[in-house]
């Protein structure tokens, strides 16, 4: 079976499969008074087994729990003892003859849809929490159902359909050793994830990956995209080398770590790294990263209730500057909308998320949600080289309105007595056409600029990256985005501004050498393809670089450009 | 039996944390405890039944205690609603 390959390296290990179950009512019906007695027994002690799998789960992860996740499982708890559901779930066994699991089905989702169907956002997103519970009663019944452990064991391979960010955090993939999932693209979370944690992936692989059973051995290739379901020993031997010498390239690769990103003429590139909190940070300097050109905060934004208080900001954006040690970081402000929503914060349904409300237009729209994310990234500067970058920026009068903001919340931590870094620096990320097209009047306004490929990308080329029908067409090598990003690169250095990139097409190695004859002062990428990526600087000098651009910027289309770059690399 | 009027004094209403909180002090009495809003009364023994009460800021909550510590048990309750509730 083969998917798209988006995080490089070889894993064998378990399967383990993660599917949402299949809900339905099996519609049989219980006669006898011993039939009942029976059904009614099960559901307590399923309830009492999930009860105990909430804390068992509390249990494991007490120390790294948060208040807001510490009251869901409270939140939890209690539903699952709730009265008002038992004898409801009763009174369907013991009267209308339904069996156990039957009757969770109907009482509990019930009152999840009740939930669901509530004005008020808060209580709309209980109906998540009933779900949940509902789902453990059902599992805890039922034991062919699906079941998600708590934590996985060595070697675990995770099959799944997708992963939204929020299933992400709830999952422990500390032992985890890669993701093969039906669905999803390049860019997809799971992709992500893999990518900056340096474990194997695999995306797309289509519906044969139903055919995997929990705990068959699998191969995954996250370079080929190869998912080999139960291998022959000649297979696993065969693999097993390969994995060596990965392993052997890897740490060769590593040894480059404390070593400049230097062509062979002199010219140095910063390589930096992609993180969404201060625990991606080790990583990042095993890998010889010089800096975070990319701090996503939307991990402190999501998985919650409610959004974080400035102290609870304070504190997370504070570890990432105390463990950088004074290495950059670019912290990037609020970007949630588009894919990322936030029950919470009751963005309605749109039509088109992505052209939405959605970052930046958020952020000046609710100015208290952004003062709150400003001072506490300001106070934080005290502690390390913080920079603040605004997201999907697409006009000037943005820039202006998000400076004044800025400001603002410097002259409210004044008045408090509040220290802070007067000089943090401020960029903008170039993700939208109109920015990129006006880099030479944005210059004039910021201290840096960040190409985020990803977003540039589908919106240059009108294609939704999520859509399997047309992702086929998003291609980071169209030439007219190419021009796009040459032109942004040329209009920063012209105003004497860095010019940096934290999209995908970091970490594609057939685009280094082209980013390189652009100019490009910075990569950031997922920490595990620095090495990668710096392996091919050294490797090269400037002015062929500057050559393959020229060269490359004659073409007319992405096909003959990325078969002129394979020859490069060669 | 003690019926009392208190005001939702929480931004959020009475989410799950608080409600799960009134949970936990009600169970430290002996006496019953119910709730009556527009005229739905509900026992106060489960999350859901609170939770489905849909208590927003501002609104008004009659609570309605009977047993032998009702007294001791207002005066938690005029604590929780006067002063913790300002907490979550």
């Amino acid at each position: 079976m083969k998917g798209i390959g988006v995080s490089p390296g070889i894993s064998i290990g378990n399967a383990c499969i993660i599917y949402k179950a299949a809900i339905f009512i099996s519609g049989i019906r219980v006669e006898t008074k011993e039939e009942k007695d029976v059904e009614a027994e099960k559901f307590d002690k399923a309830v009492l087994s999930a009860i105990e799998e909430v804390n068992f789960l509390r249990e494991k992860n007490a120390l790294t729990l948060n208040s807001e996740e510490s009251d869901i499982l409270d939140t939890q708890i209690e539903f699952l003892s709730d009265p008002q559901i038992r004898s409801d779930v009763l009174d369907k066994i013991l009267n209308e003859n339904k069996t156990a699991s039957d009757a969770v089905i109907e009482v509990v989702f019930a009152a999840a849809q009740m939930f669901g169907n509530m004005e008020d956002v808060y209580l709309k997103t209980r109906a998540a929490d009933l779900q949940d519970i509902g789902n453990r009663i059902l599992n805890a019944l039922n034991h062919n159902a699906q079941h998600l452990p708590a934590q996985f064991k060595k070697n675990t391979i995770i099959i799944a359909e997708d992963l939204s960010p929020s299933e992400t955090i709830a999952l422990d993939i500390t032992k985890v050793a890669g993701f093969a999932t039906i669905s999803g693209g390049k860019t997809s979370h799971a992709a992500i994830i893999a990518k900056a944690r340096g474990i194997p992936a695999v995306v797309a692989c289509g519906k044969d990956l139903l055919n995997i059973e929990n705990n068959d051995i699998i191969i995954l290739d996250g370079t080929s995209g190869d998912v080999i379901i139960r291998p022959g020993d000649n297979k696993i031997e065969e693999y097993k080398r390969k994995q060596k010498k990965i392993i052997e390239e890897l740490s060769f690769l590593k040894a480059l770590k404390d070593l400049p990103a230097k062509t062979t003429d002199g010219h140095t590139v910063k390589m930096l790294a992609n993180i969404s909190g201060h625990t991606d940070l080790e990583q990042v300097f095993e890998n010889g990263g010089e800096g975070v050109g990319l701090f996503r905060t939307e991990l402190l934004f999501i998985g919650r209730e409610s959004f974080p208080s400035e102290e609870e900001q304070f504190q997370f954006y504070k570890q990432v500057a105390i463990k950088s040690k004074g290495k950059p970081v670019i912290v990037r402000t609020i970007d949630i909308g588009g894919d990322k929503q936030l029950p919470y914060f009751g963005i309605p349904h749109e039509n088109n998320p992505f052209l939405g409300y959605r970052a930046i237009r958020i952020c000046l729209n609710q100015k208290d949600i952004f003062l709150t994310q400003l001072r506490s990234i300001l106070r934080a500067s005290v502690f390390g080289n913080l920079k603040i970058m605004f997201p999907m920026v697409s006009s000037i009068d943005e820039i202006r309105s998000a400076k004044e903001c800025v400001q603002q919340a410097k002259e409210d931590l004044l008045k408090s007595g509040i220290n802070f870094r007067d000089d943090t620096e401020i960029g903008i990320m170039i993700e939208v056409p109109s920015a990129a097209l006006m880099a030479d009047i944005f210059a004039k306004e910021v201290d840096f600029f960040s190409i985020g490929t990803n977003d540039l990308c589908q919106y240059t080329l009108a294609v939704d990256r999520m859509n399997e029908k047309v992702s086929g067409l998003y291609d980071h090598f169209n030439p007219g985005l190419l021009r796009l990003i040459k032109n942004v690169i040329a209009q920063a250095h012209k105003h004497k501004i860095n010019a940096g990139l934290c999209g995908e097409m970091a970490s594609d190695p057939l685009a280094t050498l082209l980013l390189l004859g652009m100019g490009l002062d910075e990569l950031s990428m997922g920490a595990a393809s620095i090495p990668y990526i710096k392996n091919i600087i050294i490797g090269n000098s400037l002015s062929k670089a500057r050559d393959v651009c020229s060269n490359v910027m004659k073409m007319d289309n992405s096909g003959t450009i990325k078969r002129y770059l394979e020859e490069v690399s060669k | 039996m003690i019926l009392k009027d208190y005001l939702i004094i929480d931004p959020h209403g009475m989410h799950a944390r608080p409600a799960t909180a009134l949970l936990r002090l009600a169970r430290q009495f002996k006496s019953e405890f119910s709730l009556k809003k527009d005229g739905n009364k509900i026992q106060m023994k489960s999350m859901l039944n609170i939770l489905s009460l849909a208590l927003k800021c501002g609104d008004t909550i009659s609570v309605i205690i009977e047993g032998d510590d009702e007294s001791q048990a207002v005066a938690a309750f005029d604590n929780f609603f006067n002063e913790e509730m300002k907490k979550f």
